[in-house]
């Protein structure tokens, strides 16, 4: 199915022209790789990877040599790769299952992140916080980086789990994690070390940006592969006390029948990320920045959000003072143009961003602001796209703002 | 026209995009957001906006979420919260109409480059030969809502459609039905949407200290005591907590000193309304005779209007200080206010 009648078939009849998909931080095409390994174990090779006839035995030795790959990839081993129902199922593992298992020997209570997570990690340090756990959350500068100073201060014995994201899913900045790994090793002799890596995958070397975490989530549909598959990393060593307990699959760690095609189909994504990351990187750069050189050229009073040397090649970030995102958005869907604003929450309605509020702007500057993402499907035509519409929209919207009565 | 239909995800607004589409307008819907908070029971539940969004894509038109919910908050709920503290007796979905529907709602579609808003109110907008347009009493007289649109002007109502106002409630389900739409048999909502039925005392005691003070009659004499003067409205005659062997009615609420007074029906009448931000549909209506609603599904009253003043053709019961007091003239909306 291509682009265009997937849109128009999840759409309805008024889709009019292929449209610029830019919202790849929230989700990308399946990359044929993927859909090709996940093929035989939908209509074929159906087996329950845990049985002992020959057709469970194809599908376990599918899944084993889907974590070899993916082990491969992120720089672990085998026995370290968790695969789950998705990032933030992998999250949720990573930061309860850790600190629950750390109390439990006795460790410590302690739970570090920062206020511009993923809110699976957020949602999981809350819920340890209801728990009696002491949960501090460490604030960024205004270009979306964590501050480690204030990292270093809120690290102690008693602290058992450190969660900070490698890239920021809303204005995509690498944080330095190997500078958080010596603070964590210093100040915080009994924690582990998560990273949310689930935006990393098609710009970074996992393996060498993550390799001071124990800890490593990963999303497929991030990266060319599957919604509702995913993997954490988790050191051999770690402790983790698993969310679903039941059959005892994934070393006990994540119980339920494994998704074969789904993990298949990550492991595929994943080695054909790795294949084109470094070039699609300097490609995407190349677009990132001609849209982004367009829009703060033509469209006056823009600002951009996320420091612009620290980002990841496929973001873009940009707020348009005395335009509201959410009408911003409809005016470009209404034009083929697609992009995002803030998370949505379970009714579309857009929510105003804690990763914006968490950086320092302004109410009115987060309500203001829109996400672009390219990603590895992103075109020439994309950025044309755009860059035809998105101006226009912004001039037509503040002058009609302006002639309300 | 190009119009944004504001779905709430029941059967009328379902029904008012279907129509507008079956007319040949370029029909896009929209549901708002309003309410984020614990109480999440009423017009804006992700159930409700799930039910929108399936009638758009069955229509094949786009349908989109605006979180209004900031402004919903700032311009319905702390007013409400705020009128029952001072005494006073709101009526949240008309401000909800004043400022969010017709407010907000309508000004981000013009910005949008719409044309207008259409709702599923019952209620039609008719225009005049020289370009005046009038609001006219929906076909279905135990449906219509013009009373809670009172406030609608010149420029909202030429900038609003209200496809479902010529038809009665019945003949909606029948074509929701008919077209299959999956809110066909949808019940109504009654209640105020940001409160939990029957929630309402336990919704403003957390938001408003409340003031206990005395129950007195006419006469000043202390009958009782209460817990708080939001927890009463003018003209309520159960749940006083006095007994007094005959039938009593609130008749005066004091905010200030926190006082309840209650006395026989007698004294609840009145033959003038004061009534503050005034608002005419076109014009003022001058002297001549009109028809005054004082609540939403209430018989009008037999009245004139006289500079910010009703006067009633017979007494009636006082209306509390913040319902809407509507005029008409036969079925047509002349204007209106809340009662001071």
């Amino acid at each position: 199915m291509t682009h265009a009648t997937c849109f128009a078939a999840g759409k309805g009849s008024y889709t009019r022209a292929v449209p610029a998909y830019l919202d790849h931080a929230a989700s990308t095409p399946m990359r044929p790789e993927a859909i090709a390994a996940m093929e035989p174990f939908l209509a074929g090779c159906f087996a329950n990877p845990s049985g002992i006839h020959a057709a469970a035995r194809a599908a376990k030795t599918a899944l084993e040599e889907a974590r070899e790959a993916v082990a491969a990839v992120l720089g672990a081993q085998p026995g370290e790769v968790v695969f789950t129902a998705g990032g933030t199922e992998a999250d949720n593992l990573a930061v309860e299952g850790a600190a629950r298992a750390a109390r439990a020997a006795g460790r410590g209570d302690g739970v570090v992140t920062t206020a511009f997570e993923h809110k699976g990690v957020l949602a999981a340090a809350d819920r340890l916080a209801t728990d009696g756990f002491t949960v501090r959350r460490v604030g960024v500068d205004p270009g979306g980086i964590v501050d480690l100073d204030a990292l270093a201060r809120a690290l102690d014995a008693d602290t058992v789990v450190v969660s900070v994201m490698l890239v920021n899913n809303e204005v995509g900045t690498v944080q330095p994690l190997d500078e958080v790994g010596a603070l964590v090793h210093a100040g915080a002799p009994h924690a582990v070390l998560h990273t949310d890596a689930v935006q990393a995958v098609p710009w970074l070397d996992v393996a060498q940006a993550a390799a001071a975490a124990d800890l490593i989530a990963i999303s497929a549909h991030k990266f060319g592969g599957p919604k509702g598959s995913g993997a954490l990393v988790a050191r051999d060593g770690v402790g983790l006390v698993p969310l679903l307990e039941g059959g005892g699959q994934e070393r006990g760690l994540r119980a339920g029948t494994v998704n074969v095609a789904g993990v298949a189909a990550l492991a595929a994504a994943l080695q054909a990320t790795v294949e084109t990351r470094d070039a699609d990187r300097v490609r995407i750069a190349a677009l990132r920045d001609r849209l982004l050189g367009g829009i703060v050229d033509t469209v006056p009073d823009t600002f951009v959000n996320g420091d612009p040397g620290r980002k990841i090649a496929g973001n873009c970030h940009v707020g348009f003072r005395g335009v509201e995102a959410e009408a911003l958005l409809v005016a470009l869907d209404q034009a083929d143009v697609y992009a995002a604003a803030g998370s949505s929450c379970s009714s579309g309605a857009t929510e105003p961003s804690h990763v914006l509020a968490a950086m320092g702007l302004s109410r009115d500057d987060a309500l203001a602001s829109v996400r672009v993402s390219l990603g590895f499907a992103s075109s020439d035509a994309d950025v044309d796209r755009a860059l035809a519409v998105l101006p226009d929209a912004v001039a037509q919207l503040r002058a009609r703002m302006g002639a309300l009565t | 026209m190009k119009v944004l239909v504001l779905m709430s995800g029941g059967v009328d607004s379902s029904v008012a995009a279907a129509r507008l589409q079956s007319q040949g307008h370029d029909v896009t819907g929209v549901t708002l957001r309003l309410w984020g908070g614990e109480t999440d029971s009423g017009c804006c539940s992700v159930a409700d906006v799930e039910d929108a969004r399936r009638v758009a894509a069955q229509l094949g038109v786009p349908h989109y979420v605006f979180n209004l919910s900031d402004d919903f908050g700032a311009a319905v709920v702390e007013p409400y919260v705020a009128a029952y503290a001072t005494a006073r007796t709101p009526n949240p979905c008309v401000e909800c109409n004043r400022s969010i529907k017709f407010g907000r709602a309508l000004d981000r579609a013009l910005t949008l480059g719409f044309d207008g808003v259409a709702t599923g109110h019952h209620a039609r907008v008719e225009r005049d030969p020289p370009g005046i347009y009038r609001l006219r009493r929906g076909a279905d007289a135990a449906k219509d809502q013009s009373y809670v649109l009172y406030m609608l002007g010149q420029r909202e109502l030429a900038r609003t459609l209200l496809p479902v106002g010529d038809l009665t409630k019945s003949e909606v389900r029948s074509i929701a039905s008919d077209l299959g739409l999956r809110t066909a048999a949808k019940p109504e909502s009654m209640d105020v949407c940001f409160i939990a039925r029957g929630q309402r005392t336990r919704f403003l005691a957390a938001r408003t200290p409340a003031r206990p003070g005395p129950v007195v009659d006419v006469g000043g004499t202390v009958l009782g005591s209460h817990e708080g003067v939001q927890g009463f409205t003018i003209g309520q005659r159960r749940g006083l907590g006095v007994a007094t062997g005959t039938a009593r009615y609130v008749v005066d609420l004091d905010a200030s000193s926190a006082t309840v007074t209650i006395g026989p029906y007698a004294a609840l009448l009145a033959d003038d309304i004061t009534v503050r931000d005034l608002r005419f549909v076109h014009e003022a209506p001058g002297s001549r005779p009109l028809a005054v609603q004082t609540r939403a599904h209430g018989t009008p009253l037999a009245g004139r209007l006289e500079d910010t003043c009703v006067r009633l053709a017979e007494p009636a019961p006082r209306v509390a200080p913040g319902q809407v007091v509507a005029l008409y003239d036969g079925d047509r909306l002349v204007g209106g206010g809340l009662a001071a």
